[in-house]
């Protein structure tokens, strides 16, 4: 049977993993590098990796971070930021990424989808997009969820899949940070009229928040966070060995 | 040494950085003599059945493969599924025809496609490529299309709707539908077994 995934997302700016906090075991937190290795050690099923740098030397940075990485963890990665061109896809692939997650790039020009998804497959290509209610309907926000689109995320989403998109990673801006759960509604809507992987991010705080995610959205393959696994306060093992407990099938 | 082949399909990084992690040499190549040397041979794969098929025959390399009755070969993922006789992905096409058996696509009601991520391995068949791993290990999967009509030589399944092949033998070849080289500590236990192997003499 196929397991529910949790994937630790790293923003990584000038080569350092931001927001990074102290684990006892780590000698530095904030290398990308060394936070990888200790998430693939406890138990971690993917990692993502955002590039969060404006600069082109800072890419470059980016860019040997996640060599390094690849030659040192052996479980998928994905790689989002800064991903406007299929050349760009070529840049991090070529570093030992598995799969290209597009945002903003892919609103710009959504033939980017297609030309990806042509070259590298379908499986290659996540869409990532963050997505806020307004006025009664999910609305799609580029550059960082600091934009109104105006476009309707569920259609959005539905036309990603269409051109080759093979997962989807739905950010909800409502529930990120408030460490309420995730957004169970907004997740609902886009397993309803999808057939390809969701990743749920936006508002896990405690294991239980995961628990609840899968148990009432079996459809849902994934739950994603970032700094409640850097601050400790969610342990990986002790996440993946309660949904275990909790039937849910891991990867103990 | 491990001779990664290189026949441009796909990217190679992660396969040599695993066999790198687990101390084992491997090489990047699609030169035949340096083939030859190897002790063991790694033929990769991602992409398109019929470009990959095409790519392997223009290069000469499926030869290579072919002739090969004493080193250990193991597929991994495209690469498997290149094994054997034939795959109906955009069309019908040949394969190597090693390993007897379709490569089709999968359909299972009400689950996705690909069938991506962690799945669980019920090893069917001892072989000494599980030397350090067991049945109920999860390994890392990503594939639409799937090898039927191959009971005969499959050493693994998974549960995906259906028994789906997760790996296969014959004789001193193997195929891994996964990506052991992103299978975390279980896939560098098959790559550390495959590098133990004795080879046939």
């Amino acid at each position: 049977m196929i397991t529910k995934r949790i994937i630790p997302c790293l923003d990584v700016r000038d080569g350092r993993v931001v927001k990074g906090v102290n684990f006892e075991n780590v000698k530095d937190v904030n290398d990308p590098v060394e936070l990888a290795k200790f998430y693939s050690a406890g138990g971690a099923d993917e990692l993502v990796f955002y590039d969060i740098t404006a600069s082109n030397e800072g890419r470059n940075i980016f860019t040997d971070v996640l060599k390094r990485t690849a030659e040192n963890v052996f479980i998928p990665l994905c790689v989002g930021g800064g991903i406007n061109t299929v050349d760009d896809f070529k840049r991090v692939l070529d570093c030992g990424a598995d799969k290209v997650s597009v945002n903003s790039g892919a609103l710009r020009n959504p033939d980017l989808i297609d030309a990806a998804a042509r070259l590298y497959g379908n499986q290659c290509v996540v869409i990532s997009a963050d997505v806020k209610r307004v006025n009664g309907e999910f609305r799609v926000f580029a550059k960082g969820g600091r934009e109104d689109t105006g476009r309707e995320a569920i259609s959005w989403l539905k036309e990603c899949v269409d051109r080759g998109a093979g997962e989807i990673c739905l950010n909800s801006i409502d529930t990120d940070g408030v460490k309420q759960g995730f957004d169970l509604p907004m997740l609902k809507a886009v397993t309803d009229v999808t057939n390809v992987p969701v990743i749920a991010s936006g508002g896990a705080g405690k294991i239980e928040d995961f628990i609840t995610l899968f148990k009432e959205n079996p459809k849902v393959d994934a739950g994603l966070a970032a700094s409640i696994f850097h601050f400790g306060e969610v342990d990986m093992h002790d996440l993946k060995l309660e949904l275990y407990k909790n039937d849910i099938p891991v990867r103990l | 040494m491990v001779a990664i082949i290189d026949y441009g399909v796909g990217n190679l990084f992660s396969v040599q950085a695993s066999f790198k992690a687990i101390g084992a040499n491997a090489v990047v190549t699609n030169d035949i003599n340096v083939i030859n040397e190897a002790d063991r041979i790694l033929l990769p794969g991602v992409g398109a059945f019929k470009d990959a098929a095409n790519k392997l025959r223009e290069s000469g390399l499926d030869q290579v493969i072919l002739n090969e009755k004493e080193k250990p070969i193991l597929g991994i993922c495209l690469g498997m599924q290149l094994l054997f006789d034939r795959s109906f992905e955009y069309g019908e096409n040949e394969g190597l025809g090693i390993i007897p058996g379709d490569v089709v696509e999968i359909e299972v009601p009400n689950l996705k496609v690909p069938h991506m991520g962690w799945n669980a391995l019920d090893i069917k068949c001892q072989s000494p490529l599980f030397k350090y791993i067991k049945s109920g290990d999860c390994v890392y999967f990503v594939h639409s299309f799937h090898a039927v009509n191959c009971s005969e030589n499959v050493l693994a399944t998974v549960e995906y709707g259906a028994d789906i092949t997760a790996a296969v033998q014959k004789g001193n070849v193997f195929g891994c539908q996964f990506h052991p080289e992103k299978s975390g500590e279980a896939g560098l236990n098959i790559l550390r077994a495959f590098c133990e192997m004795e080879v046939e003499k």
